[in-house]
């Protein structure tokens, strides 16, 4: 474990992001570049009766057109998790082209691209085509479509991708318990659907080199190497030894840049065709329509308690979009990410979900931070909650008096998990002090003073993090594997490079990473850089995605600085002229125990490089190793957070005062990033919680599709928060003990924000049991009119 | 965005001169550069109206202020603080910095946004919207929903505003666009109170005259009880529906009561 864990250290990577010295994918610019631009369906449902590009053609700058016809030799995107229904059928896995054959099925699908000089040119001439729909009845609501004979793929003959239940062995077991209960507490709720809005939109860049038949695909990418891997094994089957993946620096992705997409397979292709560099970019419409959206679940909840408040039962059912077509994770995240998690922090013995994936007009819908995970959160603290007030016993004892307890340890979850360490009520004990909860009553009282009213909402969590083991994963459904890779390269004067899978897109792992192999070694971290994001430079990688960087990537680099410790000291032997077992590593120092004779890591370095004298039947030249490490299980992170409100009881506005988020995140090796990846989570989470409202009409139109009517957290939307990781419990199976950050904020955050609102209502004398989210104005003002 | 042609003229006549044709005038284009760039305009020419020293600037003119048509929100802020402060305090809640140092009182008047605040003032105080050719009452100004009495090639010179005894704008934010969701700018006068309300009506800006009477007898946010908006004609949307509007019409009118000075 690095042993100057704690200590603050500033983020590299910040010098160029703040002084505008970044380099997006859009920043480069290739000799004799030409541009894409295509043309999007306006319908959320239409069958394509006629593409004519015939006048587009003949426009100014236009080099290429291409339409679904031209690719419908090549496969399609796929789905990376086979989710079997309740009676052992596969789910249904319609094609999801690179451009939309037959049918347009949601408003943005692209039904052609205009390859020409500029992009100027090929705008014009893509309001040139021809194309003439005939619209049918748009497939927008979850119920509908599951009840309709409209279909969104007509060769599948139903809207429901699967039905899937978890654990089906537990069903009966949790319907009794449900039945003879003392108390079931139901809940039906909705958790709103999520436009992701990196603040960079997508972009991608292909060329092709005809005379060694290579591609280069620059991409917004959190996964480089995955793109790879589904563009050569199912798109396109360019051969992945011909195909390099570049994600270079990338201004977010937040779950939506995991996937493939069509436009970067259309790029590949149309860089081929005229044997020139061609480049999209998004614009802000194109990401709002396109860009994969999260969450959008309807759930009912169910929650039985005996007499004395134990918990009995979790049931939950679920209806979770995931529009048009099957993105790469949308399979996975509304079962292994949501179901898993049931059972939340408590001990509760039965938990049964059935999760009913639907296919609708809409844009696809897969993990956005969290991914799953807050939807289950979101259910769980939302239920008992409403549990609470209906009992009327106290939410903090209520929550504790289930919780898991720390000597439960390893402990086996009803929703099928093995959570390895935890301690939920020193969590909330801490949240308790920093929250001041004492003060509330005297909170309460200033508000109502000035005519507010002020509600209190706690909330515990736990989440599934490090994805994640190989081997349960592939049991479950996955297509691949999740572990990650690491090279760490000693250069012979003595510096470092370490490749590293995980991309970094704001999370830091340029000054993070450095620092693990810097402890290890006892040198400085300003020798040593990270290497990530380009296929050609890295050994593999899966990718940045469900907190997964620091415990699975930042563990092979453990593993591999390890090795490299191991031949470091062989090399020291051989030049001390002792056995290696005999060789300390202190400070950067290799020294013979008990002697003062001693080589520096540098001279090591160099004797690797330069190795005149080596037995080279014992030791290769060189000092580079690589490691793969595949987790033995899933990270547990929790955490107990707390949010006080105001409510205006006159317009319904409601503003969060005071936010303290508790979180157990094992070991940390940089607070600074953790803390700032707590607060990004926390502004994601209040914003899904009051702002954040994706609409479709009735038509399948996106009404919510700018900024004019799509509300993105502000700063001064958002109160000072209060964040704390002191009461970690290190992570039992990975080398450094942590269990990942990135998320716990927007998985907390929701249920408390919507709980303390609640309470707000009802402390003005407004019973409201319940609000969806986004609880805007209107939405809030409106349930005080009804209750 | 269209490829379009670019004049800087540097006064009124030249402006007005420049404008034949498919030319449009541009203020700020805060709201016009947005338009095209989403290609819903497009205009051959635009005449940049900002290089115009004659409409810049806040002068006192018989007891009122006179502000330039390319004046920018921030110049306003700061220029009317202590003459006129609820205006300054409109100006100030519009947008962001980049907004308020670029966006003209002229533009956003031209425009007459359902949801824009200087309609409001304008109409509250009684202003008069000074032309390239006349002078227009706001009263008789704001036709509807971004209509307006402009004739083509007319441009915004200058607004007169008269300056009431007490004022307040009282605005609540549309959460996405920070526009107004309902906003109410309140003004007494010697002859009485004036009340207009923006963001709630189809038909833009309007004035309350229910409200407007029963302030003048009696201007104290009591005198509003049991007055209520008609939420017919109102829009509804995802962000309120017409009956919330309604209500925040009456929320907001008490409140600019209260506070105003
Ligand atoms: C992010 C953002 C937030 C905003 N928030 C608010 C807000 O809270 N409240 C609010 O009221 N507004 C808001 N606005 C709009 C802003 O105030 C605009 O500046 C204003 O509406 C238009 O002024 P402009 O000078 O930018 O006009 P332009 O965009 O240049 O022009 C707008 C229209 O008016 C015409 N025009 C411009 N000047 C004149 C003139 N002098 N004479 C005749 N015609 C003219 C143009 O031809 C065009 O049709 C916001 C805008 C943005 C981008």
């Amino acid at each position: 474990m690095p042993k100057d864990i704690n200590e603050v250290v500033g983020r590299r990577e910040d010098a160029r992001f703040l002084t505008g010295t970044g380099r997006y994918t859009d920043d480069i610019t290739q000799h004799n570049q030409a541009a894409a631009v295509f043309a999007r369906s306006p319908i959320a449902n239409g069958i394509i009766r006629k593409i004519d590009v015939s006048a587009a053609e003949a426009m100014p700058g236009v080099l290429a057109i291409f339409t679904g016809e031209d690719f419908t030799e090549v496969g399609g995107n796929p789905a990376g998790w086979m989710i079997n229904s309740r009676d052992g059928s596969p789910m249904h896995e319609p094609k999801r082209p690179v451009l939309a054959h037959g049918k347009v099925r949601h408003v943005g699908d692209a039904y052609a691209a205009v390859i020409a000089e500029t992009p100027e040119q090929a705008q014009d001439a893509m309001e040139a085509i021809d194309a003439d729909f005939e619209e049918l009845p748009a497939i927008v609501d979850m119920a509908a479509a599951l009840s309709g004979d409209d279909y969104v793929h007509d060769e599948i003959g139903t809207n429901q991708c699967f039905d899937w239940g978890w654990i089906e062995d537990n069903r009966a077991a949790t319907d009794a318990a449900i039945q003879g209960a003392h108390h079931v507490t139901t809940l039906e709720l909705v958790n709103n659907r999520l436009v992701p809005n990196a603040m960079e939109p997508r972009c991608s860049m292909a060329s092709y080199h005809p005379a060694t038949e290579e591609y280069v695909l620059h991409t917004t990418s959190q996964n480089p190497h995955l793109t790879r891997l589904l563009i050569s094994a199912f798109v396109l089957g360019i051969p992945e030894n011909k195909l390099t993946v570049i994600a270079p620096d990338v201004g977010g992705g937040f779950g939506s840049k995991i996937y493939h997409y069509g436009e970067e397979a259309l790029v590949l292709a149309a860089a081929k065709k005229l044997g020139r560099p061609v480049k999209w970019t998004a614009d802000r419409t194109e990401a709002f329509l396109t860009d994969a959206h999260g969450r959008d679940h309807v759930t009912k909840i169910e929650l039985a308690l005996d007499a004395e408040g134990n918990f009995l039962a979790f049931r939950t059912e679920t209806m979770a979009n995931v529009g048009a077509y099957l993105s790469n994770f949308s399979t996975a995240t509304p079962t292994f990410l949501h179901g898993t998690l049931m059972a939340g922090n408590y001990t509760v013995p039965n938990v049964y979900v059935n999760v009913k994936a639907v296919f609708t007009n809409t844009a696809p819908v897969d993990a956005y931070r969290g991914a799953g995970r807050p939807e289950a959160t979101y259910s769980i603290e939302r239920v008992i909650d409403k549990a609470a007030r209906e009992l009327g016993m106290d939410p903090i004892t209520l929550r504790r008096q289930n919780f898991v307890k720390p000597d439960q340890y390893p402990f086996a979850s009803a929703a099928g998990l093995e959570y390895d360490s935890g301690n939920y009520d020193a969590l909330m004990d801490r949240m308790e002090e920093i929250a001041d909860l004492g003060g509330f009553t005297a909170r309460r009282a200033a508000s109502e003073a000035k005519g507010m009213w002020r509600g209190l909402g706690i909330n515990a969590y736990i989440e599934a993090c490090g994805i994640a083991p190989s081997n349960l994963v592939g049991v479950l459904g996955s297509r691949v594997g999740l572990y990650d890779a690491a090279t760490v390269r000693v250069n012979a004067t003595g510096n470092l490079s370490v490749m590293v899978g995980a991309h970094s897109h704001g999370q830091g792992h340029e000054t993070a990473f450095p620092d693990i192999v810097a402890d290890m070694l006892g040198i400085n971290a300003a020798s040593i850089d990270i290497v990530h994001g380009d296929t050609s430079k890295i050994p593999f990688g899966m990718g940045t995605y469900g907190s997964r960087s620091l415990a699975v990537c930042g563990s092979a680099v453990v593993r591999a600085t390890e090795k490299i410790i191991v031949k470091a000291k062989k090399i020291a032997a051989h030049m001390l002229e002792a056995s290696d077992l005999d060789i300390e590593l202190k400070d950067g120092v290799f020294s013979v125990a008990g002697t003062n004779s001693s080589v520096s890591f540098g001279e090591v370095a160099l004797k690797a490089y330069i190795p005149h004298d080596f037995p080279i039947t014992e030791i290769e030249p060189g000092l580079e190793e690589t490691a793969f490490y595949d987790p033995a299980n899933f990270t547990y992170p929790s955490g107990a957070y707390c949010c006080e409100v105001e409510v205006d009881p006159e317009t319904g506005k409601v503003s969060v005062e005071r936010f303290t988020a508790v979180d157990d995140f094992g070991n940390v090796i940089n607070p600074m990033i953790v803390t700032g990846q707590v607060h990004g989570g926390l502004g994601q989470g209040i914003g899904q919680a009051l702002l954040e409202h994706t609409t479709y009409d009735e038509n399948g139109q996106l009404l919510s599709a700018s900024y004019m009517d799509y509300t993105m957290p502000r700063a001064d939307d958002l109160p000072f928060f209060h964040v704390d990781h002191s009461q970690g419990t290190p992570c039992t199976h990975n080398p450094l003990g942590v269990k990942g950050c990135g998320e716990a904020g927007a998985i907390g955050s929701p249920p408390t924000v919507v709980n303390a609102v609640i309470d707000a209502l009802n402390s003005g004398g407004k019973p409201v049991t319940h609000l969806d989210m986004p609880l805007t104005p209107h939405r809030v003002w409106s349930a005080m009119q009804t209750v | 965005m269209y490829a379009f042609e670019l004049e800087r003229p540097g006064s009124v006549a030249d402006a007005v001169a420049a404008l034949g044709g498919e030319a449009q005038p541009l203020g700020g284009g805060q709201t016009l550069i947005p338009t095209l760039k989403a290609r819903l305009a497009m205009p051959e020419k635009l005449v940049s109206l900002t290089g115009i020293a004659e409409m810049k600037g806040i002068s006192s003119e018989g007891g009122g202020l006179r502000i330039g048509g390319a004046t920018c929100h921030a110049d306003v802020a700061s220029g009317t603080l202590a003459s006129y402060p609820a205006l300054a305090g409109l100006a100030a809640q519009i947008g962001d910095p980049a907004v308020r140092n670029r966006g003209t009182i002229g533009g956003s008047v031209a425009n007459n946004d359902p949801s824009a605040c200087y309609p409001a003032a304008a109409l509250a105080s009684g202003a008069t919207i000074i032309t390239s050719t006349r002078e227009v009452a706001a009263d008789e100004f704001f036709r509807g929903m971004f209509d307006t009495a402009l004739e083509d090639g007319e441009i915004i010179t200058g607004v007169r505003f008269p300056v009431p005894q007490r004022a307040s704008y009282q605005k609540f934010a549309q959460p996405a666009s920070r526009f107004a969701l309902v906003g109410v700018f309140v003004a007494q006068f010697a002859e009485g109170v004036r009340v207009a309300v923006t963001g709630a009506s189809g038909d833009g800006v309007f004035r309350w005259a229910e409200a407007e009477a029963a302030l003048s007898s009696n201007f104290a946010p009591e005198a509003l009880d049991g007055v209520t908006a008609d939420a017919s004609g109102m829009i509804s949307d995802l962000h309120g529906s017409a009956a919330y509007r309604a209500h925040l019409t009456a929320v907001l009118t008490r409140r600019a009561v209260s506070q105003a000075h």
